[in-house]
């Protein structure tokens, strides 16, 4: 379909005439909500071969795609669905990986909806191509192939780059240049690599089995890892940049916030971190087979709309808990993937909206035991264009619960930019870099994801990465050539 | 992996692990912790350094025997590996020429205020040490603290080593000293802390407490470490561990310690068999 100089109706019709449009969006099969708010297992099972195929050959192939244009990391989206709808899955699996080294992870956790799927030509008539389905389909498929293809790597330069943090940011680095002949070592201060995709988002949503595949992957592309290493304490950037001839800091964004209001530090409060690592990184919800304790809770309030939001009060439910999202404005304004909202809502989460909490109330153990809080109405649009919430008078109300997760946001961790001289960091603790390069103001020194932007998603991490990578790889290039 | 080279039980329930750990050897300096765990499906739980040997690579820990994971790295035998040892974490203790210092130690705190005290020595300080235990047999590494101490001074419950009592025994204690004492650093279990912190408010000197809150990555990122201080939520891990202990919210703290008292008490009361058994995915109740 032919859409570049005039937008609107002509397209649409043209289209129409070459070829009868189907805007039956395939479903992509889903556990039972009965089972699945009984486990932790996938949520999404992933569309088998025919409706893959099926739900290619919809798209319309369009002659310049706005897709590609608003994927971060570029991904030829209509060359691998043109792939799908012909069968031809290596292929497209080929496509998909020159831009995309974490297929698997992004088909399951970007957010379509506001990128690639959000202006399908498809859209408007509420048919968008399910992309995000179609590359996790892509991904899931390579992965039950016995032999994944290695790529050829061209001999080593001795150029070596260390990589700070094994997150989405620096897996992208690492893969970018390891492909290049530089020495790559990413170093992890927790002790299993992956970075918010292990200890942050929830195996329901994104099995771990499928972080580490990516990671062994590359391994076994020769990429060094080192875990239980906290960049900033056990070594800091200047003594890495003796040894190493550039660094990349993707060290994400993992200092939670707090409201700051009464009774924050009631046993019973958490920070979405917390209960997050708990349940993920240390597999809580094994306990006491994993040797974390968890808490079970009866009612858990959730204060946050976005994605950490959902993952806390989803997992909470799982628990066995009455699970609670408690947001101050209202549902269109809630940041979270519609997906994950609409999985949520499925799955008997209440929500309650426009609350806001004002103080946490305890009981003589010191345990939470009671939430106060006002009813909000929505005002003028504020900064994000989202309208403003404004309190009620005389609203306040106390709830019961007998957890809170306050899940409401996190920025970068200080301890490199506290150990780091030279090192530029804005307002918001967050490294200051080169949007287009990634590089920061201190020599050889890169940046990027989370820790330069404040907390995002793991696409705009990755995309971030890739930027920084090409630029590194400039940097080394420039350098006399190492015997 | 880090591999264990030593492991002994010092006095009773307290062991004293030491671990090839060379990149945190390097950089430790008094007042630090580590993050360990005993095994691959274990908690991660803090440590505070005793001792380090940055030429051999080695860290050395004294840990008291009280729940899952201190059992289990109780047990873990020299040669065998340790999956974390993360660090050093937290900042390092204030040193400086203070002029008198009182370094109180109890239990697990007596091994990590050694490298205190031998720095403050470095310093050139005066060192006094003060080692509390419930009884005699339960004192231990006073042959490495008398090398950097100008006295030792012995608290015991049960009165078979020097004074008899607890740290409530501070203020007289001071006054025996005979000397101003320009600062007091104590290390331990948390009810000392407080214990030996109402003990020193009356006599208004500086008192710094080493915090010891439940921490899972130890670098700031969970939040579980908060305490109040000065009336303002620091996190222990990343803004301590070390504080004025007379502006901590005790009460608080020790409210905090005891989040997952019933649920740590619950393995080691279930035996091998019963937890292959149970049901995986539910939690205990409370």
């Amino acid at each position: 379909m032919a859409e570049d100089k005039t937008p609107g109706k002509k397209p649409a019709k043209k289209a129409k005439a070459r070829k009868k449009l189907d805007l039956d969006r395939r479903d992509i099969p889903k556990q039972p909500v009965e089972a699945r708010v009984r486990n932790f297992d996938e949520v999404a099972l992933g569309y088998s071969a025919e409706t893959a195929i099926e739900e290619a050959k919809r798209c319309l192939v369009c002659k310049k795609p706005k897709c590609i244009g608003s994927c971060p990391v570029e991904i030829d989206i209509t060359g691998f669905i043109e792939c799908i709808a012909q069968g031809d899955f290596a292929e497209g699996v080929r496509i998909l990986k020159e831009k995309n080294l974490l297929p698997a992870i992004c088909g399951r956790v970007c957010p379509q909806e506001d990128q690639c799927e959000g202006v399908c030509a498809l859209t408007k008539k509420k048919g968008e191509i399910a992309i995000g389905r179609l590359e996790r389909f892509l991904a899931d498929w390579e992965a039950e192939q016995p032999d994944i293809e290695i790529p050829v790597i061209p001999p080593p330069t001795g150029r070596r780059v260390a990589v700070v943090g094994g997150g989405p940011a620096g897996l992208t680095v690492a893969g970018d240049l390891i492909r290049q002949g530089h020495g790559v070592t990413i170093f992890e201060a927790l002790h299993e690599m992956g970075g918010v995709l292990i200890y942050g988002i929830p195996e329901f949503r994104l099995p771990k089995r499928i972080v580490k595949r990516e990671v062994d992957y590359l391994e076994k592309l020769g990429v060094e890892m080192v875990t239980d290493f906290v960049v900033g304490k056990t070594r800091t950037i200047d003594s890495m940049l003796e040894e190493y001839d550039a660094v990349f800091i993707g060290s994400g964004a993992g200092l939670p916030w707090f409201m700051d209001i009464p009774g924050e530090n009631l046993n019973g409060v958490y920070s979405a971190n917390e209960y997050l690592t708990r349940m993920n990184l240390m597999k809580g919800y094994k306990f006491p087979d994993s040797g974390t304790p968890i808490v079970k809770h009866k009612k858990v309030a959730v204060i946050g709309g976005g994605n950490v939001a959902m993952d806390c009060a989803r997992t909470a439910l799982r628990l066995g808990a009455e699970s609670h999202i408690i947001y101050r404005r209202s549902r269109e304004e809630l940041p979270a993937r519609l997906e994950e909202i609409e999985n949520t809502e499925e799955e008997g989460v209440t929500f309650q909206f426009l609350t806001l909490p004002i103080r946490y109330i305890g009981n003589d153990n010191g345990w939470v035991e009671a939430m106060e809080c006002l009813r909000m109405e929505l005002g003028e649009p504020d900064q994000s264009g989202r309208r403003r919430p404004v309190p009620i008078e005389g609203s306040e109300t106390i709830i019961p619960f007998d957890a809170i997760i306050c899940a409401i946001g996190n920025s970068p961790n200080p301890l490199i930019a506290k150990t780091t001289p030279g090192l530029e960091i804005g307002r918001r603790g967050n490294i200051v870099t080169d949007e287009e390069t990634g590089k920061t103001t201190k020599d050889r020194v890169w940046a990027g994801g989370d820790v330069a932007t404040g907390a995002a998603t793991v696409i705009l991490a990755m995309g971030a990465g890739r930027k920084a990578a090409r630029s590194i790889h400039e940097y080394l290039g420039s350098l006399p050539v190492k015997s | 992996m880090f591999k264990l080279i030593d492991n002994y039980m010092i006095v009773p329930n307290i062991h004293l692990l030491t671990v090839e750990a060379p990149n945190v050897a390097r950089e430790a300096r008094p007042g630090q912790f580590v993050i360990v765990r005993a095994d691959n499906e274990g908690e991660r739980i803090p440590l505070s350094l005793s001792d380090w040997d940055a030429e051999k690579g080695t860290v050395t820990m004294a840990v008291m025997n009280v729940g899952k994971t201190t059992s289990r790295l109780a047990e873990l035998e020299a040669g065998t590996s340790m999956p974390t040892v993360v660090g050093p974490l937290g900042n390092p203790s204030e040193i400086d020429e203070f002029g008198s210092v009182l370094c109180v130690g109890g239990c697990y705190g007596i091994g990590s205020i050694y490298p205190i005290a031998r720095a403050l020595k470095e310093k050139n300080n005066k060192v006094f040490t003060v080692l509390e235990a419930r009884s005699s047999y339960l004192m231990y590494w006073e042959e490495k603290l008398r090398g950097f101490s100008d006295k030792i001074i012995y608290i015991s419950r049960d009165g078979t080593h020097g004074y008899r009592g607890h740290v409530n025994q501070l203020p007289d204690i001071i006054e025996s000293l005979g000397v101003p004492i320009d600062r007091v650093i104590i290390n331990g279990c948390t009810l000392l802390l407080k214990k030996a912190s109402d003990a020193t408010r009356p006599l208004g000197i500086k008192t710094i407490v080493s915090l010891n809150p439940i921490m899972i990555d130890g670098t700031g990122m969970c939040g579980v470490c908060r305490v109040t201080v000065g009336s303002k939520t620091r996190f222990a891990c990343v803004d301590g561990p070390d504080f004025d202990a007379h502006e901590v919210d005790w009460d608080e703290l020790l409210q905090r310690r005891k989040s997952y008292m019933s649920e740590e008490a619950k393995p080691l009361r279930t035996s091998g068999c019963e937890k292959r058994g149970c049901l995986t995915t539910q939690p205990v109740v409370r």
